[in-house]
């Protein structure tokens, strides 16, 4: 396996609290990979330095062995690097289709062409998206109709348009429904398998976690805890002592 | 060092009511994020019924108990306003309400003409404050003096309104999260009411403090609310103490300006606002605004479409009969087809930014207004034939776009409508004042069309194709993928660049191509007038396109051609009577209150309605 | 879909909203095309003027038989928007020539727009130069005393004093500048010695009183010219006379002395300020002007102010050139208002001359004093434009060739 993503002592401090200490991990190609850990423990910070929205105060983020740290969220994406949003992020006065076809335009460069019909170009490819996440059949409904899960199906034909080396998710499930969650994941393992790209999402369902992740990655209070496998993260006492403090959903997921 | 001093007073006497005037504007947008173009007809409101008061109210105690009783007076009115015209349209789209108190601004214009007449009114003397006290030497006015005395006060007191009291608590919560409010059960149709009323008020009692050292008269609303949205945008929309700061800044710098650069009158707060916003881009103590933070986005916008086949023959046939227009109409109705397809090839323009772009630009006049400059200015020197001179105005308006854009689009919100604004006061000041080149308020004459395009009926043509050439020309490119990213950028900044489009580099090239296309109806606008003034490129040109994009529908495509066809129909109509701006005001409040989508998108609805399920509403 | 119905429903309105035009050949109209609301205070008085001479020609039997009339329309102070009206008014309304306009600018699009299309417009109240001389056309006449005639009256009483540091006050627009380059060049040719030591330029409408005076006050001038006027100058007079400005020094006022200015001073009008103006109090019994003014308070029961008496003679001057064309097309027009003469006015004679197509309506200059509580000129006299003028070789050659 070969190393895609390589994340060096990543620090970012706001005004001397230390909401992300030193955190270095790598992610491997097509692995698909959590990143965990109670509020507040810094993951949200750590993916937005990932993906170029906040810039680090130290460390190095590395893609494919290129430096990518501090660049701007377009050139991060540019080089391979997808997204989807905790809160879902859609052109609500597109529809289904033409959002994918947005997205197949900027990776054409074809932004600034004036002369095509927008709607027309690409509209097969773009099909083709939404048939790998199932939403052919709503291509042409107004985006601002769609229903929540959709709509997280939706940003990931988007991200997927791109054909993204890593794909970056947080949260892919949140504000979903139990069975909607494990439909998407399922989903997501598969694009993992069948696309060859490598994902690593946070979430907090640590039902979802632990049955599709191939690795997993605790951090709390900045730090990174534990990295390894299901089995290797719930037996590390580090790891339990966070989440049995913290009253969470650990126990439940460890009898699952 | 007692003339320094002298001068110093002066700017703080200037600036007491012109803060109380701010501040009310600053209050109003905090909490209800209106726009309020009216509030400089609320000051105006406030001398006038100031002086009435005066003179019914004999002495001192009768003066200072005039003024206390005109705030509440306009106050009272400010609800009455509020409740009638803003209240319906609270769930328009964002900044749609400036539109409303445009009309009001009309409506107060010509009620006040009917009260008090149309001749000036000198403001009564305060009892007692006639003269001058010495200070080191120089002679002060006393009233100068007092209202610098009095002015901390009423800075205390509406601080400790907003800080102290029940009332004042909400007040910031709403200014913070309006949702939160809603929560804690006030309710918020009455609490906007009540912040509208204290906004009036304000502005009604710096009308009435002012009559000492001026008077009243009817174009006092437009004189002083340029310096009032300055003021409250270099303080920071919303931000009180950032109105104080500003006002004093303001007043105090336009005090040394007189004296040391006479000649800078007209742009001086201009430059200071545009200076602020550069460096600062949400004023000295204002915040960021969150997208869709204004709260009402109003419903979502509809996907687009060209037109089928049935949509492009009625397109097909309207041309036709516009290109027939010649046979069996006059003259006149070639000229105002000529003016009707100039101001919607210009609002058409606007729409692509505001409409597609998200972007709301008060300074738009500056490219059509800059157009017809280019244009004008080398047919006037030059003697550059038409043709050539005709291709350089859109040019000419696209590179002033580049130019402006440059530093504008940075912004966002009602930051970058009010930066824009103060760069259309710079070109607007340029055509002024540099009378060597563009000779001032007289204007560029005489430039007309070449011998081939003399006739009316051959002009029109010309209007025709390259009018309406326009027209569809931003039309197709809102189709194509630049429309697209573009409105990907207004959608959802976020996702625009987690995709790998440069929004702030597809806003300027859409900055610059609208600015071409503004640039292009001035062009047209020049050769059929066959003159330009700087008319064009002031502020109220810029708002009477704004305002016929919003009348037409911001969410639409054809929002802005229709808006303009509406209003030069319905101007040239009604200005043929008496009280046309009482009229106008009244179309303009019934258009936003009946139809709060704008015509278009109203008229949408309204068949999307009859024809029932949701999906179809997609479409 | 709705695109299209809008338009085409707007179009249909358009073509059927405007109402159908009395085409009636039973009058002579006159297009009268002002800044109604938005010049109230200025456009009133004037209106009202015109109103009166019409029904004094009217009751007279009218102009060639047939009574005049005057289709006034608003243009909001915008020149293109009058350029449509003017439009409208002479090839749908059946105007045979236009007039009217305060705003120098609109009065300009106008000019331009008559010579571009062959009508006629008769400049009403309009002062720039340019109208006449720089930007000047044969197809426009102008009535009132421009600019440069009325500032080059207070520069040659200024010249008679022995004033010698001037400071100069005025709105930062056309009007201003030009009024002070013309009180500048006037009182220099008369008198070299003068120095400007102050020029003050307040933006119109948005005077800041107390800064510009403190700015004149330490230039210590002399004297002061001053062109601001409405509610700059009221804001200017009383800043002004609270802090001293005025004592000791002697002011000019350009347009000062005008009713539509100096009324609202109320008894704070500027004693001792030698200005143009209009005393209407203080002509005596039996003169036109009394006759005048005694008509004009009888039928509007107001005072007249100087726009009354300018609407009034832009009516007297339309119908004197249409008797002497003995018709209504626009060349016999023209030609009758080059050179055209008439003998009794409120004013005296009235001529156009044919230089320069500028009438020969001269101002009334004066000192400002207070009386019963309210400003009036006095000391007045009446001076027309002639003396008060560039030579016949310079206007020629500063008016475009023909």
């Amino acid at each position: 396996m070969t190393e895609i993503l390589r994340v060096e002592n990543l620090k970012k401090s706001y005004d001397g609290f230390l909401a992300v200490n030193g955190v270095s991990f790598t992610v491997e190609q097509g692995e698909l990979k959590a990143l965990i850990g109670p509020n507040g423990a810094g993951k949200s910070t750590c993916f937005n330095m990932l993906m170029g929205q906040l810039k680090p105060t130290a460390g190095e983020v590395f893609l494919d062995g290129q430096k990518i740290t501090r660049q701007k969220p377009r050139e991060i994406w540019r080089k391979g690097v997808g997204r989807t949003f905790q809160i879902t992020s859609t052109y609500q006065s597109m529809t289904v289709i033409e959002n994918v076809q947005m997205a197949l335009l900027s990776h054409h460069h074809r932004l600034f062409a004036i002369a095509p019909r927008a709607w027309k170009l690409y509209r097969d490819e773009a099909l083709e998206f939404l048939r790998i996440v199932s939403m052919e059949d709503q291509a042409d409904r107004s985006c601002s109709i769609l229903a929540y899960g959709d709509l997280k199906r939706l940003e990931l034909a988007i991200a997927l348009a791109h054909r993204p080396r890593l794909l970056l998710m947080d949260e892919p499930t949140a504000g979903m429904a139990p069975t909607a969650r494990v439909a998407l994941m399922q989903l997501v393992a598969d694009i993992v398998r069948t696309q060859g790209v490598s994902v690593l999402f946070t979430e907090h369902d640590m039902d979802v976690v632990f049955a599709h992740a191939h690795h997993i990655m605790v951090l709390n209070r900045g730090e990174l805890i534990a990295d390894g496998d299901a089995t290797e993260v719930r037996n590390n006492p580090q790891v339990q002592e966070v989440y049995l403090g913290g009253g969470t959903l650990f126990k439940e997921a460890q009898d699952a | 060092m007692a003339f320094f001093f002298a001068q110093f007073l002066t700017g703080l006497a200037n600036a007491s009511s012109l803060f109380l005037v701010a501040s009310g504007l600053s209050l109003i947008f905090g909490v209800t994020r209106i726009v309020n173009f009216a509030h400089g007809s609320f000051y105006m409101l406030g001398a006038f019924i100031g002086i009435t008061l005066m003179q019914i109210l004999p002495g001192a105690i009768g003066f200072w108990g005039a003024i206390l009783l005109t705030g509440l007076a306009v106050g009272l009115i400010g609800a009455v306003v509020e409740m009638l015209v803003l209240r319906p349209i609270y769930r328009a789209p964002e900044l749609f309400q400036l539109v409303a108190t445009f009309g009001v601004i009309l409506v107060i214009q010509d009620l006040a003409l009917m009260t008090w007449g149309a001749e000036d009114r000198l403001g009564p003397r305060a009892p007692g404050l006639r003269g001058v006290w010495r200070i080191f030497g120089e002679p002060v006015p006393k009233y100068d003096i007092v209202i610098i005395a009095i002015t901390p006060f009423i800075l205390f007191a509406l601080w400790y309104l907003i800080a102290r009291t029940r009332a004042g608590i909400l007040v910031r919560a709403a200014t913070q999260d309006r949702e939160m409010v809603g929560a804690l059960g006030v309710n918020q149709a009455w609490l906007f009411t009540g912040v509208f009323a204290l906004g009036s008020a304000l502005a009604g009692w710096g009308g009435a403090l002012q009559l000492p050292k001026g008077g009243a008269d009817l174009l006092m609303d437009f004189n002083i609310i340029g310096a009032v949205f300055v003021v409250v945008v270099i303080g920071g929309m919303g931000s009180l103490p950032g109105a104080f700061i500003a006002t004093v800044l303001i007043s105090v710098l336009n005090v040394f300006g007189v004296t040391y650069l006479p000649q800078s009158t007209l742009v001086l707060m201009f430059v200071v606002m545009a200076v602020v916003l550069i460096i600062r881009p949400y004023g000295l103590l204002g915040r960021e605004e969150v997208a869709g933070e204004h709260g009402q986005v109003g419903a979502p916008d509809m996907p687009i479409r060209p037109y089928g086949p049935v949509g492009q023959a009625l397109v097909a046939a309207l041309l036709l009969v516009l290109a027939l227009l010649p046979v069996f109409a006059d003259q006149f109705m070639l000229i105002l087809m000529i003016d009707m397809i100039v101001f919607a090839l210009f609002a058409a323009s606007l729409h692509f930014i505001l409409g597609t772009g998200g972007l709301v630009s008060f300074g738009h006049a500056a490219f059509f207004g800059g157009g017809a400059y280019a244009a004008a200015l080398l047919v006037f020197h030059t003697d550059t034939p038409m043709e050539l001179a005709f291709l350089f105005a859109p040019l000419a308006a696209g590179l002033l776009a580049l130019a402006i854009g440059w530093f504008c689009i940075r912004l966002t919100g009602v930051y970058f409508a009010m930066l824009t604004l103060a760069f259309s006061q710079l070109v607007w000041s340029l055509a002024y004042q540099w009378r060597a080149v563009t000779r001032g308020d007289d204007g560029l004459v005489n430039i007309w069309p070449s011998d081939w395009l003399g006739e009316t009926a051959s002009y029109y043509y010309f209007t025709l194709i390259l009018g309406v050439g326009g027209i569809l020309f931003l039309r197709h490119v809102i189709h194509a993928p630049f429309g697209y990213a573009l409105r990907a950028g207004r959608d959802s900044p976020r996702q625009a660049e987690a995709m790998g489009i440069n929004v702030k580099r597809i806003q300027f090239a859409a900055f610059a191509l609208a600015g071409a296309m503004a640039g292009l109806a001035g062009g047209i606008f020049v050769f059929s007038k066959g003159s330009v003034f700087p008319t064009e490129l002031e502020i109220a040109a810029s708002f009477d396109a704004l305002i016929v994009v919003f009348l037409g529908g911001v969410k639409t495509l054809a929002g802005g051609v229709v808006g303009a066809g509406f209003m030069t129909v319905v101007e040239d109509w009604l200005t043929r009577l008496e009280y046309w701006r009482l009229l106008l005001g009244l179309v303009i409040i019934a258009v936003v209150i009946i139809a709060p989508e704008g015509i278009v998108g109203s008229i949408r609805t309204f068949w999307n309605r009859i024809r029932g399920s949701e999906e179809e509403a997609a479409k | 879909m709705t695109f299209t119905r809008r338009m085409i429903l707007a179009a249909a309105a358009a073509l059927t909203m405007a109402p159908a035009a009395v085409r009636a050949q039973d009058t002579i109209k006159i297009g009268e095309i002002n800044h109604y609301k938005r010049m109230a205070a200025f456009a009133e008085p004037y209106k009202k003027g015109i109103e009166l001479a019409l029904k004094q020609i009217n009751a007279d039997g009218g102009v060639l038989g047939k009574p005049l009339e005057y289709i006034y329309r608003d243009d909001q102070g915008d020149p293109a928007e009058a350029v449509k009206i003017a439009e409208e008014l002479m090839t749908r309304d059946g105007a045979v020539m236009l007039t009217g306009t305060i705003l120098s600018h609109v009065g300009l699009a106008l000019s331009s727009f008559a010579a571009e299309k062959g009508y006629l417009y008769l400049a009403a109240e309009p002062l720039a130069d340019s109208l006449v001389w720089n930007s000047g056309n044969p197809n426009t006449f102008r009535l009132r005393a421009s600019t440069w005639i009325q500032a080059a009256m207070l520069a040659e009483e200024a010249a008679k004093t022995d004033a010698v540091k001037y400071a100069t006050i005025a709105p930062n627009y056309a009007y201003g500048q030009d009024a002070v380059a013309a009180f500048k060049e006037n009182l220099k040719r008369l008198k070299p010695e003068v120095e400007f030591v102050a020029e003050q330029w307040p933006a119109l409408f948005k005077i800041d009183a107390g800064a510009e005076v403190q700015a004149i006050e330490r230039a210590k001038p002399d004297a002061i010219y001053n062109v601001t006027f409405g509610s700059d100058l009221a804001k200017f007079v009383r800043e002004g006379g609270d802090r001293g400005l005025f004592d000791g020094r002697n002011v000019y006022g350009l347009l000062t002395g005008e009713p539509e200015y100096l009324d609202p001073l109320g008894d704070e009008a500027p004693e001792g300020w030698f200005v143009t103006g209009y005393p209407w109090y203080g002509f005596a019994d039996g003169t036109p002007e009394k006759a005048f003014v005694d008509a004009y308070m009888a039928e509007t029961g107001e005072t007249p102010k100087i726009g009354s008496l300018v609407g009034y003679l832009d009516v007297l001057s339309v119908a004197a050139a249409i008797e002497k064309a003995g018709s209504t097309d626009t060349p016999a027009l023209i030609a009758a208002f080059e050179g055209l003469e008439i003998p009794d006015t409120p004013i005296g004679p009235l001529t156009y001359r044919s230089l320069d197509n500028q009438s020969t309506m001269g101002a009334y200059v004066g000192t400002l004093a207070l009386q019963d509580g309210k400003g009036v000129m006095v000391d007045w006299s009446y001076k027309g434009p002639d003396g008060y003028m560039p030579s016949d070789e310079e206007i020629t050659a500063m008016r475009p060739a023909d």
